[in-house]
């Protein structure tokens, strides 16, 4: 948690961000940073803070400069407060061939925001997002570690009341749903 | 029904535990290299495949490993680039999520031939849940002594690790994505020196795709003299076809090259042909980098000849009348999609993911989109579509990285080839603005 408490991780996530930067030859801890960076988005509060980015660096050992350098370039972490399920829908060409400007304003209609922008409640946060490598199965959402394909107006429905009704923060690190092959 | 290398076993039930996975043949390679073959043996069977990269740039991989420096005392990498996110691209999701062994045995035997102790695969960070697959994959593999010290008995020691991203489409390029591995912003380097020479951590390291890495099992069960009878001419094997857009049954396809385009769109054994039984418009064969080409060009060769799914034959006519093969994302569009749209929303799509680093892909990028907004918007005139010919001809070639090219390309061929089109939106605004210039998700029938 980032209101107020100390920032520190749980003893598992510090054990596994341990065993990550064994992956690598010795001095290039940095290489677990985009990992590490996942774990920490996961665990406070869904996007990264000044003193969560000062802490990943005091863990890996670099300079908190170096962490702000990497985490502002990748569009997966959010430098910003989120709602606790982040909605990314796919908007680039095959999603959009088949309907995914429809799935975009149909969600903006129901959670009553724009894209970018989070529910009153800290519940939704509506992005558009390139290409998620769904193209055979579009339009599709992705929401935490989860892929929505093949959606529908009904789909994308009864999805946003399932994650409402669980109330539970979604991350990419969260263990998938199992999927249908 | 065209021979299938990589995806053969795909429809196997638990073909993704490593106890079917074996049962089926798994691990033979690794085997067969190990015990049986040296390192140099391996480069060169994988030379005499002919197998070009998969990924999208179609280099000749056999060619890319012999490039790979040796220096004595000097660590050596091989990196598998699972970061594919070129729109109109799924087939390495597809090949890691059904059979994820087959990338790890491909892994270890590529590894083998490149003299490597410490390999990685890159894979995109929204594609979180498949390196959970592969790290399970990663786990069974080291348990049955496939990874770790001493593999199967043999001298040889390799350790596999997988590295998640985090959003970023410049990461699939291979400087940037080695930058990001090394936990960095990934802005792509200059070349030389290449990877070759200077790659991971300084060391010489080879970055292949993963649809390449896992055709070197077949290749070295098989021999690189049969991998080379399958196909056409100097494209050779076979190749994962991602199809998507308005076709009747989207997905991954392995093909024989050499599959001629039309019988790809319409045969039942793959796209099934157009969805609602419209009429084919256009397609972007290989991802959306690749130059859009018409109904009639995408068939047919400028020269009357029947269009082949190969490297040499959907080149044929140059960007004039030709396209490339690419990644093999091949988006098909019918009558009722707007080509002006469609370019929108790529010039959208490569504003977003240029990195920033070169001014004219920075610039141009975001410029191209803005011009193309007003066309859409119906302000547009005669004169933006000649701006946006003359910005697309300033980013080609003057970039670090091939993002510029990628950028330019779609935008010069979709006016070559629909010119009127643009004009149309210019010309009257007004009727273009009335028309349901795109599929609207309430009309399609699922």
């Amino acid at each position: 948690m980032t209101n107020g408490k100390e920032i520190k991780f749980s003893d598992d996530s510090l054990a596994l961000v341990q065993r990550m930067m064994k992956r690598y030859p010795e001095g290039k801890q940095k290489s677990a940073l985009i990992p590490v960076l996942h774990i920490a988005q996961a665990e406070f509060d869904g996007w990264l803070s000044g003193p969560v980015m000062e802490y990943v660096a005091s863990v890996l050992n670099i300079l908190p400069v170096e962490v702000f350098e990497t985490a502002s370039f990748y569009s997966m972490f959010n430098l910003k407060p989120v709602g606790k399920c982040v909605i990314e829908v796919c908007r680039t060409s095959s999603c959009w061939l088949v309907g995914a400007e429809d799935v975009i304003s149909h969600l903006e209609k129901k959670l009553n925001i724009k894209v970018g922008q989070t529910t009153s409640d800290g519940m939704f946060t509506l992005k558009s997002v390139e290409c998620l490598g769904s193209c055979g199965t579009a339009p599709m959402m992705q929401v935490g570690a989860d892929y929505y394909e093949n959606l529908t107006l009904d789909k994308v429905d009864t999805l946003v009341e399932k994650f409402r009704s669980e109330g539970k923060r979604k991350s990419y690190t969260d263990k998938a749903e199992p999927r249908k092959l | 029904m065209g021979k299938k290398l990589l995806l053969k076993n795909d429809h196997i039930s638990g073909i993704q535990s490593y106890e079917v996975y074996r049962q089926n043949g798994g691990y033979a390679s690794v085997e067969k290299a190990l015990k049986t073959m040296t390192p140099e043996a391996v480069v060169e069977e994988v030379k005499k495949s002919g197998l070009r990269g998969r990924g999208g740039a179609g280099f000749p991989c056999g060619m890319k490993w012999s490039f790979l420096a040796k220096p004595e005392g000097v660590a050596r990498y091989l990196v598998c680039n699972a970061d594919e996110s070129e729109p109109g691209t799924f087939k390495d999701r597809y090949l890691m999520e059904r059979i994820p062994h087959l990338l790890i045995e491909g892994m270890i035997t590529a590894s083998y031939a490149l003299g490597c102790s410490n390999s990685y695969i890159y894979i995109r960070g929204e594609y979180f849940y498949v390196s959970r697959i592969l790290e399970n994959a990663i786990a069974e593999a080291y348990a049955n002594g496939w990874l770790g010290k001493n593999i199967q008995g043999t001298n040889y020691s390799l350790d596999l690790h997988v590295q998640v991203g985090a959003g970023a489409y410049i990461c699939g390029e291979e400087t940037a994505l080695l930058e990001s591995l090394e936990g960095k912003r990934g802005n792509p380097r200059i070349k030389p020196p290449f990877p070759a020479i200077a790659g991971l951590y300084g060391c010489p390291t080879v970055v292949n795709n993963v649809e390449t890495i896992a055709a070197v099992v077949p290749i070295v069960n098989e021999g690189g003299d049969e991998y080379a009878k399958i196909g056409i001419g100097k494209s050779t094997g076979t190749k994962l076809i991602s199809a998507s857009g308005h076709i009747n049954k989207p997905g991954v396809y392995e093909i024989e090259m050499g599959l001629p385009v039309e019988e790809f769109i319409y045969s039942e054994e793959y796209c099934g042909g157009i969805k609602g039984g419209r009429k084919l418009k256009a397609v972007v064969a290989g991802g959306s980098s690749v130059p859009i080409l018409p109904a009639n060009l995408i068939l047919k060769t400028a020269a009357g000849e029947p269009r082949l799914m190969s490297y040499e034959s959907l080149a044929d006519g140059g960007f004039a009348t030709g396209t490339m093969l690419g990644s093999g994302g091949f988006i098909v569009m019918d009558e009722s999609t707007s080509i002006v749209k469609n370019l929108w929303n790529f010039s959208r799509f490569y504003h977003h993911e240029s990195c920033g680093q070169c001014s004219p892909c920075r610039e141009g990028t975001g410029w191209m989109e803005k011009v193309l907004h007003k066309i859409l918007d119906g302000h547009g005139t005669i004169e933006d579509i000649d701006l946006l010919w003359d910005i697309q001809s300033k980013i080609e070639g003057k970039t670090i990285c091939p993002l510029g090219d990628a950028a330019a390309w779609p935008v010069a061929s979709a006016i070559r080839h629909f010119r009127s089109e643009f004009e149309e939106y210019v010309k009257q605004p007004k009727s273009i603005q009335d028309v349901k210039h795109y599929y609207r998700l309430q009309e399609a029938k699922f």
